[in-house]
C-alpha cells in the first residue's frame, strides 16, 4: 500500500492538543509557530496547514 | 525511369511534405531539439515511400507488397511508445507536469499523424497515375486541407465559458469566487499568492461537459499549458505554491487557481480558452440517453 499523503510534523502553542507519533514542536508564541512553520515546510517539502490559531501541522501531498 | 517513377516521386515528396506541415513546435515545447524533429521526418518519409508504392504495387499484381502497411502500422505503434515514455521521462522534471492523459493524446496524435502521410501519398499516386498530375495536385491539396482539419481539434472555449474572478481566503481556506481550493497556513504564503495568483471559474456550456472538464488530466493539462505560455511562480521545495483546480459539486463548474510568473489576466484567459479538449477526457452520456429514447 502506497502512502499518499502523510502528518510529518505538529506545530503547536498548544501543547495539551497534540499526542500521539508525529513529530510535535512546542512553540512560545504564533510567530515562532509560523518561523518553525516555514522552515519545516521547505525543509519536509510538505505544506503547512493551519488547523487553528495555535496548531499548524505539515503534510506531505 | 519508368512510368512510376514520377507518380513515386510526387507521392513521396507530398507525403513527406505533409509530414513536415504537421511538425510544428509551438507552446507544447516539443519537438525542440534537432534530433527530435529528424527521428519524425525520418518516420514522415518511411510512411510516404509505403504508402506510395502500394499503388504500383497492386497494379503490378504485386499483392503481397500490400501487407508491407500492416507492418507500418506496427512501427507506427512504436511511434507512440516512443513518444510515451520520452514525454513521460520529461514529466518528472516538470514544475508542473502534463499528465498522463495529456501525454498519451501527443502520443496518439503522433502515431495517427504518419498513418495520414500514408493516406496522403496512397491518394496522391493513386490520382497521378490513374488520371495526371494536375488531378494528384489537386489531391494533395485536398488531403492537406482534410489533414489540418482532422489534426485541430476541439478547445475549452467551445465546451465553457472562461471568466476571471477573485482569490480570497477564508481563515486558512483559499477560495476561487465559492469554490475551495487547499489550506494554506502561513501569512507569508498567503500574501504571496494574493500577490501572485490569478483565479478563473470555468463554467460548463452543457450537462455533457461536466464529466469531461472534471477528468483530472484535461485540469491538470489547463495548468500545464497556463504554466508553459505565462511562466510559474514556484520552484522544487515550495509545495505550498502549486497551481490547483478544484471542482463545485453542485453545478459542476471548474475553479482554476494559477501562479504565473507574467500576471496578464487577459492573456491567461486566451490560453485557458485554447488548451486542447483531451480526446480521452471526452465523455458524452447525453449520447446514452438519446439512444434509450
Amino acid at each position: 500500500m502506497k502512502m499518499e499523503k502523510a502528518i510529518l510534523a505538529a506545530i503547536t502553542t498548544q501543547s495539551e492538543k497534540v499526542t500521539g507519533s508525529t513529530a510535535v514542536f512546542h512553540c512560545e508564541t504564533k510567530e515562532e509557530m509560523e518561523a518553525v512553520a516555514a522552515n519545516l515546510e521547505a525543509i519536509l517539502d510538505g505544506i503547512a496547514h493551519a488547523l487553528s490559531d495555535r496548531l499548524y501541522i505539515i503534510v506531505k501531498h | 525511369m519508368n512510368e512510376y517513377t514520377y507518380p513515386i516521386i510526387a507521392g513521396i515528396t507530398v507525403g513527406t511534405a505533409l509530414r513536415v506541415f504537421m511538425l510544428r513546435t509551438d507552446y507544447r515545447q516539443y519537438p525542440t531539439y534537432l534530433h527530435g524533429k529528424i527521428i519524425h521526418l525520418s518516420l514522415g518519409f518511411i510512411a510516404a515511400a509505403l504508402g506510395t508504392i502500394a499503388i504500383p504495387s497492386i497494379m503490378e499484381k504485386e499483392f503481397t507488397a500490400v501487407t508491407f502497411l500492416t507492418l507500418a502500422a506496427s512501427q507506427f505503434r512504436e511511434v507512440r511508445n516512443m513518444e510515451r515514455n520520452t514525454l513521460t521521462e520529461m514529466d518528472s522534471y516538470e514544475l508542473v507536469p502534463r499528465g498522463n492523459t495529456y501525454i498519451e493524446g501527443i502520443a496518439v496524435a503522433f502515431e495517427s499523424r504518419n498513418y495520414l502521410v500514408i493516406f496522403t501519398s496512397f491518394v496522391v499516386t493513386l490520382c497521378y497515375l490513374a488520371i495526371n498530375g494536375w488531378a494528384a495536385l489537386g489531391a494533395a491539396f485536398v488531403c492537406f486541407v482534410i489533414s489540418s482539419l482532422l489534426m485541430s481539434g476541439s478547445k475549452l472555449s467551445d465546451i465553457v465559458t472562461v471568466e476571471l474572478s477573485e482569490l480570497s481566503f477564508k481563515g486558512a481556506g483559499l477560495y476561487v469566487d465559492n469554490i475551495y481550493i487547499m489550506n494554506i497556513g502561513l501569512p507569508e504564503r498567503q500574501d504571496e499568492i494574493l500577490k501572485y495568483g490569478m483565479g478563473f471559474i470555468l463554467t460548463p456550456k452543457s450537462f455533457s461537459v461536466r464529466s469531461t472538464i472534471a477528468n483530472l488530466g484535461q485540469r491538470q493539462a489547463i495548468l500545464h499549458d497556463v504554466s508553459v505560455t505565462l511562466g510559474v511562480f514556484r520552484d522544487s521545495g515550495t509545495p505550498a505554491l502549486v497551481p490547483l483546480i478544484k471542482r463545485d459539486l453542485n453545478d459542476g463548474r471548474i475553479g482554476v487557481f494559477i501562479l504565473p510568473q507574467e500576471k496578464d489576466p487577459v492573456r491567461a484567459k486566451e490560453i485557458i480558452s485554447s488548451v486542447p479538449v483531451l480526446e480521452n477526457a471526452i465523455q458524452m452520456p447525453s449520447r446514452k440517453r438519446n439512444r434509450e429514447g
